[in-house]
């Protein structure tokens, strides 16, 4: 009987042991693409260019009780580059834009995360692009989050930042009204 | 007038084919090589591309329908030339066919691997085939050396063209220009 008690006992404490202390660690779903990284620039300023990367790996560490502890890191393969336009896209990985040989990655590592109240935040962070790091803000906003019916639990976020080409060492000048680049994420992740 | 080649020169057909590829594989050379540098506002831009791709598939269509009149025509004769001289003519002259078969592939997968075709000045247009993501760009690099080949034989050809016209008072420039001498 005491016995019984004791064993249960030491199951119950490895539930509450289970459950994950403060932040925990997501891996972003690229292998089942429930996300993608997707970019916009204007096109003579008459309309939006879209395209996206298609290759991408990150994660993030997130706490729905203290968004502030939350971390997030993105590594993009520049070469996966796709506006749908084989043409173009050989020219964007060219040295005129992403110049690909040199500069295989884009990545982002956050340095802070700020809650905005109502699901949102802002994740201030260093964006490293053609071998430049500066630093960006991105809005992110939480979409959702819990179990998956396949086991596992997973939550998700929208975030969006914008940058100067320039600013990076992008030696194209695509005209006055297409400077600037806006860089969507939209990241589901899964929990480790 | 020949039609077909004889002993003594070209007949008309693989003149025309002889003189008008040559304009326009220079021509598309020169056209490739500035339309690679234009600026994104440049008016040409957009055109300039479009006119290589077009005259590029015309072209490709000359090649195939070259090689096919050559099949069905006697060679004129070359006993003028010396063993080594007709080694290296032969040698130039048959390297143009998988140097200009590879250039026009290449430069078909530089615009095709995506799934889009290329238009041929509004005419027709040839569908993609292969379509593999990056393709384009090592069809690019493969279509700019082969380009430098081509140019570089060609230099190669007229050097020894001009050579056997004016230093050895060859016929076989006449050959080509004229065509064949005797009556048909």
């Amino acid at each position: 009987m005491t016995l019984r008690f004791a064993s249960l006992a030491a199951l119950a404490l490895s539930f509450v042991m289970s459950v994950p202390a403060g932040a925990a660690d997501y891996e972003i779903d690229s292998k089942g693409a429930h996300a993608s990284i997707n970019f916009r620039v204007k096109h003579l300023g008459y309309s939006w260019l879209v395209g996206r990367f298609d290759t991408f790996t990150g994660s993030f560490s997130y706490d729905n009780k203290a968004i502030d502890k939350s971390s997030v890191k993105v590594e993009i393969d520049t070469a996966s580059v796709n506006t749908n336009h084989a043409e173009r896209d050989k020219h964007l990985r060219s040295a005129d834009f992403l110049d690909v040989v040199k500069f295989p990655k884009v990545t982002f590592v956050s340095k802070s995360v700020t809650p905005a109240g109502d699901g949102k935040a802002t994740i201030v962070g260093d964006l490293t692009l053609r071998g430049v790091t500066k630093e960006v803000s991105i809005a992110a906003v939480g979409i959702g989050g819990g179990d998956d019916p396949w086991g596992g639990v997973r939550q998700g976020f929208e975030g969006t930042t914008k940058f100067t080409m320039a600013d990076f060492g992008i030696p194209k000048d695509l005209g006055p009204a297409s400077k600037e680049v806006e860089l969507t994420l939209h990241v589901e992740g899964i929990l480790k | 007038m020949h039609v077909k080649d004889a002993p003594d020169g070209y007949g008309i057909v693989s003149r025309l084919f002889h003189w008008l590829m040559a304009i326009a594989i220079f021509g598309l050379f020169g056209l490739g090589w500035w339309m690679v540098e234009l600026d994104y506002y440049s008016p040409y831009y957009v055109s300039a591309p479009n006119l290589h791709r077009s005259v590029g598939i015309l072209l490709f269509i000359a090649l195939l329908a070259r090689i096919f009149w050559r099949c069905l025509n006697i060679k004129p004769d070359d006993a003028d030339l010396t063993a080594m001289e007709r080694m290296a003519s032969r040698f130039v002259h048959i390297g143009f066919y998988p140097l200009l078969i590879a250039l026009s592939i290449s430069g078909y997968l530089i615009s095709t691997p995506g799934g889009r075709a290329i238009d041929v000045f509004g005419l027709f247009s040839v569908p993609s085939i292969v379509q593999q993501k990056g393709l384009e760009d090592s069809a690019g690099w493969v279509h700019w050396a082969l380009a430098y080949g081509v140019i570089a034989l060609a230099v190669v050809h007229t050097a020894g063209a001009l050579k056997h016209h004016f230093i050895d008072k060859g016929s076989s420039l006449m050959r080509m220009w004229s065509g064949p001498q005797r009556p048909n």
